[in-house]
């Protein structure tokens, strides 16, 4: 049962792939919202405000330095695009006949959703790398060593991995293909209320206990520690741990939504 | 009408399928049976409940109520053993438009497990039988009605299936493509696959079924071969059109046996046995009642007159 699920799965994920592949435009929009903030953030902002990069004292650094505060943020923005671009892909692939003969036909169901995700998160790494280069160029400087950044890239992925659960269940549970790109929209705030863009200790109490307690910021601040230095703490294990119920949440979502019956075409 | 005995040797049998879509009962009460290796066509207006009895029938959906076996494998425990001998054509192309036709072929063959030399010969086999080899390579979302519904068909045939349901297979299809879609069928059931097909085509039910049965309002109404059914509706109807409302009322009144009546143009509709002597005989009637009739056209039996001939009774 399990070699066959793992078959189909690899079989679905060479499906998405290949729509992948075949419409490049979807991971190129991707990776526009996270380009286009940390442009308007370092040029725009990254003059006048912006703490240093490294310890995250509040006062101006100067715009290279404010890129490298800010880039951990950037790439959880990028985890956050990819979540629409799923939602909506798997909304409209829900709307399409060949998912209906999927469910006729002897495969592991789980394997529709799985090829989604493997599918979505190839994209969202691939969107990753493409904003980190963008990054590097507007003046990001990593102070840090191969296996920190292999750790980083693990937890991006763990994370990422996590939300794209999380878009599959939304795009499952949406009724429209418009409202499936709508559900994933709050996401973007949360990097914002979080370390992503300023230190926390600079928020107002009740926006920075909740900004202390979201999941983005452990993920950036563990990203933050591994790159460009700083003291990491317990902020490694609360970001996977973080990753690992909202991935359980998301599968176990996505999976009973998925095995309803179909809404009458 | 005594249901038909569900035998163990159906390809397919269902005993008092019931179906909700909530307070609304479309399903109620199916009983039926399919010898294999025939055809089964289900015909019906739209909203009948056909497509959702070929949704029940082939796992997509659950019923209510009622019991189902397919090649004998029962539909409620056992949906995992009835996939592997089904396939299904939809009413709306099951392909995946942003494939090519022949990854959708092998996409079909990696699903099922063929080998790779297997899932080639396969593939080339169905693209040369469906006349798809020119576009094999093509995009399917830059296929033709009659091409997508080809490949969708092709699709169904990889994992070469014992019962194949086709759900109005040839809705939205131009006169030609239907006639190759009803070739198609023909050559399917010579191999002794158990086929079963929806449609509001009575033309299409005579032409590919050994059974029909007339599915209305979620009940199924009649059942029977194509000359069973033919001769519960004998010879459609004629339909008469007068200059004013009080002819048609007046005409309406003095016909044995008068159908539909229509006022707004004025027409009157009547079932007849389609001979000469039968027309002769209202026109006469009419004639020697001083009713004028302004028109008159001849109709051959087509789903209308089934429904008209079988609730008027």
């Amino acid at each position: 049962m399990t070699t066959i699920a793992l078959a189909d799965s690899a079989t679905m994920l060479r499906r998405n792939l290949k729509h992948m592949l075949r419409y490049p435009s979807m991971t190129l929009f991707m990776i526009v919202m996270p380009v286009l903030f940390m442009l308007l953030f370092v040029y725009v902002l990254g003059g006048t405000v912006g703490p240093d990069g490294t310890d995250g004292t509040v006062g101006h650094a100067g715009r290279a330095a404010y890129a490298t505060f800010i880039t951990p943020g950037i790439i959880a923005l990028t985890a956050v695009a990819a979540s629409t671009s799923t939602a909506v892909s798997v909304a409209s692939d829900m709307t399409g006949g060949i998912v209906a003969r999927f469910r006729t036909m002897p495969i592991a169901r789980v394997s529709i959703l799985a090829g989604h995700v493997g599918g979505a998160v190839i994209q969202t790494v691939l969107g990753m790398v493409a904003v980190t280069a963008i990054a590097l160029i507007t003046g990001f400087r990593a102070t840090t060593s191969a296996p920190n950044w292999i750790a980083a890239a693990a937890i991006l992925i763990l994370f990422a991995t996590a939300l794209t659960w999380l878009s599959v269940a939304l795009g499952l549970a949406a009724k429209t293909v418009e409202a499936a790109s709508n559900a994933p929209t709050p996401l973007i705030v949360l990097p914002f209320l979080g370390s992503g863009f300023v230190p926390t200790h600079s928020m107002p109490t009740a926006i920075r206990w909740f900004a202390e307690y979201q999941p983005f910021t452990p993920v950036i601040n563990t990203m933050r520690g591994l790159l460009t230095g700083g003291a990491i703490g317990n902020n490694a294990a609360i970001a996977i741990g973080w990753s690992l119920a909202i991935m359980a949440g998301g599968y176990l979502w996505a999976r009973k939504l998925f095995g309803r019956d179909p809404v009458q075409a | 009408m005594a249901p038909p005995t569900p035998q163990a040797s159906a390809a397919i049998a269902v005993t008092g399928l019931r179906k909700f879509y909530g307070e609304h009962l479309v399903l109620d009460g199916i009983d039926l049976a399919v010898e294999p290796g025939t055809v089964f066509a289900l015909l019906g207006p739209n909203g009948a409940g056909k497509t959702t009895m070929v949704q029940i029938l082939s796992t997509l959906i659950h019923a209510d109520g009622g019991e189902a076996a397919l090649a004998g494998y029962d539909l409620n425990r056992q949906p995992a053993r009835v996939r592997e001998v089904i396939g299904v054509t939809g009413q709306y192309s099951a392909i995946d438009k942003l494939l090519t036709g022949r990854e959708n072929l092998t996409l079909m063959a990696d699903l099922y497990h063929l080998d790779r030399a297997a899932a080639k010969a396969r593939t080339d086999e169905l693209l040369e039988r469906f006349d798809l080899t020119d576009v094999a390579g093509k995009l399917a979302t830059t296929y033709s009605g009659g091409m997508q519904r080809k490949l969708d068909l092709a699709m169904t045939l990889v994992s070469d299936p014992r019962i194949i349901f086709l759900d109005e297979p040839s809705t939205g299809l131009d006169p030609r493509s239907r006639r190759t879609m009803w070739q198609m069928v023909k050559d399917l059931t010579r191999n002794g696959i158990t086929i079963f097909l929806t449609t509001q085509y009575l033309e299409e039910a005579d032409q590919l079924a050994d059974q029909i049965a007339l599915l209305d309002h979620g009940k199924l109404i009649a059942r029977g071969t194509p000359d069973e059914l033919k001769r519960m509706i004998p010879g459609g109807h004629i339909r008469l059109r007068f200059t004013d409302v009080s002819t048609l009322r007046k005409a309406r009144a003095i016909i044995a046996r008068p159908g539909r009546a229509d006022e707004e143009p004025l027409i009157l509709e009547v079932p007849t046995d389609g001979s000469v002597a039968e027309l002769r005989g209202i026109l006469t009637h009419l004639d020697d009642n001083g009713i004028d009739v302004a028109e008159l056209t001849v109709h051959t039996p087509d789903l209308d007159d089934v429904f008209l001939t079988l609730t008027s009774n």
